[in-house]
């Protein structure tokens, strides 16, 4: 065993581990540390399997935007230190139960298929790479998607801007905004 | 133990998949489930790049797919958390017990 | 003018009357109703006499051929079968419209005056322009679908006028029983229809004949070599359209609806219940005359029988009735036996066929004086205000045009010399007396009791006890009422000149008229000596009457009761079919048609009661019911479905 394959090990250890941490810790804010853990954890796969610029994009977006997007909402909505409510007994099980028979099938499935692994040393692909396919016009470019991309992200922004703008004369809100912000100070 | 290869990381990311799945079963507040949701994205996303990996070495598509999964779970995490603040201010509460207005 | 277009419009008159009317004939025409009405009856006898004229002028060698003026193809089920609407016209077809057309002309214009001042004016013009309407495309239907059509639109407005007086409770008893009674013959005539039509692959009239009398061809052979109860199916067709034919003629023993139809108004009574829709059955049987008389003479058989009887029990219960418009209404139904058993002993073609054409002859006059006698007798009701013969009496001198009308009709349908119903009747005799001489003798017993019951009627009204009571301030009636008597009498004395061999017989060649003196003097006698008797019996007031009733006790006691007729038909529904039938069939509904409803209606809610925790709204277990179904699915498709 060498180190390489120790260091694969490691974090796939620190990714599921988080994981599960993540989606079972009764304190929000701890969930959502875990959860930046195992968004790290993945990065560090793709850096193991040689693929550092969508590691760095892993990191750039989830670990640094999305993490911090939830932690943010969390102290909007969240009182400090308020424990998760517990979910029914029954609802935990049937679903455990249900989510590891899905797994079951699937990973057999997956392992009775045998994919034909193809063992050429991969070529790590340099950002030059990318950006050429990504913004090639040509039949394997990625403009269009490209382009549909951030015309989704625009919607998206505005889409969120309309969702979440204050109604004007809604004193109700107002007051409860009010509460929160005080609530958080 | 042996060498690690497609079959391991097809594991990792099946179990990030399913335990994904198992938080938005069982977690109660809106966040939550939406960070098993982002979870559940990226296990996708890692299985993708392990399939490039390790069936296309040659070519660059599963990569394309990861990064505009990427772009688009951000802009899914951002409409999300929108709607939860939204949420939270007509229902003063996240919890997804509270919200049973689909039954109507 | 186009001459199609002349012939639609014939029947399509009375029936835009009958939409103006009903549509806006009370708020906007109100009295004028009945003008508008008439306006449009005119027109259209206007047109069926030129159209009558122009096809009776167009004779090849005395022959006349049947033509199919339009025809419009409505539903096409096959390439063979398809129910088309169309005009048929021959010398049958032409005669009815022009019957039908004057009638109801006579009794629109009669109804001015008669129904002068009534609430629902205008929807009784309505009516009778939908009758008018619906019995002109009967007579001119070119295909047994369609005249069944028309048959039940004339079987609803039927229904609509004798229930017009709505508000009293026999007239609206009267108009039920009509309407069922025809209604559950025609069951019969549907089922003929289908029978017919199946065996012969046709519902043309004229393919229809053509497959089923023709000897070579194979529908025929098929037709009759299928049988049921060992009665070949072209027969039990045969039967069954007869019966539906029966029905709306009053054929004993379907006539029970007949004698109360007379609820309705008197005009109604002289259009519907005593020349047009009643010889509507006979018609029928004119129509497929070819069928019955080459293919089936059994059934000929039955109809101049159930004619005969109807023919002679009719009579006795007239001479028993003291209804006045009941003792027309039998004597209608007693006339059209006549008709029937014509028809009945008549061949096809030829000589022998003059049956044929005695039937129609018969139908023609009679048409002329019965509609005459109702009207007459609608003048005397609306000057006495009474149904019945003891209030009437003595009123030759304040009615004088009525009773010289009704005198010329009494002679007519009595069969006295050289008036219409003379001609006919005797035409009708004599194909009786060469054909089946048990017919003739009833017949001839039957012309003598109508001769006596017609006059015993006659001298009671206008004659027996001096009236005194009656208040002199009205008249007889106004001009309009008058103006249809004197026609219909001129008809009534005129009519039998008519030629009528020579346009109407069986197969279309001209018939020789048959009228010989010898031969008359019989019946001539026997007409005269009844109406000798009913002259000594009803003339003077005298108790006469009542001796001869009281000497035939039981007879007359039975007679008066219509032979106890309508008890029978009560007691075989109300305790036989009720109870046996209706009992268990309302039982099955109710407890098994209805439990299964409610069986699928409560499991319904049952289920739905169980099942609607499962829409909880709760967006995580409706993620969980996905993963499960989509993971059953999966592995469904993967161990077991392959």
């Amino acid at each position: 065993m060498t180190g390489n394959d120790i260091i694969f090990y490691l974090l796939g250890i620190l990714t599921l581990g988080c994981g599960l941490l993540s989606v079972t810790s009764r304190h929000i804010f701890r969930a959502a540390v875990f959860l930046l853990f195992s968004l790290i954890g993945i990065a560090g796969i793709y850096f193991w399997l040689q693929y550092e610029f969508i590691a760095a994009v892993q990191i750039v977006v989830y670990a640094g935007g999305i993490t911090v997007l939830i932690i943010f909402s969390i102290f909007l909505t969240q009182q400090a230190g308020e424990k998760l409510p517990i979910q029914k007994l029954n609802r935990k099980i049937f679903s455990a139960l249900a989510v590891f028979c899905a797994f079951a099938l699937a990973l057999v499935q997956a392992y009775q298929h045998g994919f034909i692994t193809n063992n050429k040393p991969a070529a790590s692909p340099s950002v030059q790479d990318i950006g050429n396919q990504m913004l090639n016009v040509n039949e394997t470019g990625y403009a269009l998607p490209f382009e549909a991309v951030s015309i989704l992200l625009l919607a998206a922004l505005v889409g969120c801007i309309v969702i979440a703008i204050r109604e004007k004369n809604n004193t109700n809100n107002i007051s409860e905004n009010q509460n929160v912000e005080t609530s958080q100070k | 133990m042996m060498t690690p290869g497609l079959e391991h990381i097809l594991f990792i990311s099946f179990a990030l998949f399913f335990i994904g799945i198992y938080g938005f079963f069982t977690r109660r507040n809106l966040i939550t489930m939406l960070m098993s949701i982002e979870l559940i994205l990226n296990s996708v996303n890692l299985n993708f790049i392990a399939f490039n990996k390790y069936v296309w070495p040659d070519k660059m598509d599963g990569l394309f797919f990861t990064l505009f999964v990427i772009a688009i779970a951000a802009a899914e995490a951002a409409v999300a958390i929108a709607i939860i603040i939204n949420l939270y201010r007509t229902h003063r509460s996240i919890d997804v017990e509270n919200t049973e207005d689909m039954k109507f | 003018m186009n001459q199609t277009i002349q012939i639609a419009l014939i029947p399509l008159l009375p029936l835009a009357g009958f939409v103006l009317l009903s549509f806006f004939g009370k708020k906007y025409f109100g009295k004028n109703s009945g003008l508008i009405g008439t306006a449009f009856l005119l027109a259209s006898f206007i047109l069926s006499l030129f159209t009558a004229y122009k096809y009776f002028s167009a004779s090849v060698d005395g022959h006349y051929s049947s033509a199919i003026a339009l025809k419009y193809t409505w539903l096409v089920f096959s390439d063979k079968l398809s129910i088309d609407m169309g005009l048929y016209l021959d010398s049958i077809s032409m005669m009815m419209i022009v019957v039908v057309t004057l009638v109801s002309l006579m009794v629109h214009i009669y109804s001015l005056g008669y129904m002068k001042g009534e609430e629902r004016f205008s929807a009784y013009y309505a009516n009778l322009g939908l009758f008018t309407f619906s019995m002109l495309g009967l007579v001119l239907s070119s295909n047994i679908f369609q005249i069944y059509f028309f048959w039940e639109l004339v079987g609803v407005s039927s229904y609509l006028l004798i229930g017009f007086y709505y508000d009293k409770p026999s007239a609206v008893a009267a108009s039920k029983k009509a309407f069922i009674v025809t209604r559950f013959a025609d069951l019969g005539f549907l089922i003929g229809i289908l029978i017919l039509s199946y065996s012969a692959g046709s519902l043309d009239f004229n393919t229809m004949i053509h497959n089923l009398t023709s000897p070579e061809s194979s529908e025929l052979k098929t037709a009759v070599s299928t049988t049921f109860l060992s009665v070949s199916a072209v027969t039990w067709g045969g039967l069954l359209v007869f019966m539906g034919g029966a029905g709306k003629s009053a054929m004993f023993p379907l006539h029970i609806w007949l004698p109360d139809a007379m609820e309705g108004p008197t005009p109604v009574s002289a259009l519907i219940h005593a020349a047009t829709m009643v010889v509507a059955g006979v018609y029928l049987v004119a129509r497929l005359f070819p069928i019955f008389s080459l293919t089936t003479p059994i059934v000929l058989e039955v109809v101049s029988w159930v004619g005969a009887v109807s023919a002679i029990i009719a009579a006795i219960i007239a001479c028993t009735q003291t209804d006045i418009k009941r003792v027309l209404a039998y004597s209608t139904m007693s006339q059209i036996g006549f008709m029937m058993f014509a028809l009945g002993v008549s061949k096809y073609g030829g000589e022998a066929g003059l049956g044929f054409t005695a039937s129609m002859f018969h139908l023609f006059t009679h048409a002329l004086f019965k509609a005459l006698l109702f009207l007459g007798a609608g003048a005397v009701i609306h000057y006495v205000h009474s149904n019945e013969i003891k209030d009437m009496g003595g009123l030759r001198k304040s009615m004088p045009i009525t009773h010289i009308t009704f005198l010329i009709a009494c002679l007519a349908i009595a069969g006295f010399p050289f008036l219409a119903g003379f001609f006919s009747k005797e035409e009708i005799l004599l194909a009786a007396y060469h054909n089946s001489p048990a017919i003739y003798w009833i017949a001839l017993f039957t012309s003598a009791l109508t001769a006596f019951y017609m006059f015993r009627l006659y001298f009671s009204i206008f004659w027996n006890k001096e009236h005194t009571t009656h208040e002199k301030h009205h008249g007889e009636g106004p001009f309009v009422m008058m103006l249809p008597l004197i026609i219909l009498a001129v008809g009534a004395i005129f009519a039998g000149y008519i030629p009528f061999g020579k346009y109407v017989s069986a197969d279309g060649a001209p018939l020789a008229s048959h009228f010989k003196i010898s031969f008359s003097i019989l019946p001539v006698a026997l007409g005269l000596s009844g109406i000798a008797i009913a002259w000594i019996m009803y003339k003077k007031q005298n108790g006469l009457s009542d001796k001869v009733a009281a000497s035939f006790n039981g007879f007359y006691k039975t007679a008066y009761n219509k032979f106890y007729i309508d008890e029978i038909y009560l007691f075989i529904t109300k305790k036989i079919i009720f109870n046996l039938i209706g009992k268990p069939a309302a039982w099955f509904d109710k407890n098994i048609v209805d439990g299964i409803m409610n069986f699928t209606g409560n499991t319904t809610e049952w289920v739905s009661e169980k099942i609607k925790i499962v829409q909880s709204g709760k967006v995580q277990q409706y993620a969980i019911y996905f993963l499960v179904a989509a993971v059953v699915i999966a592995a469904a498709f993967i161990y077991i479905l392959k």
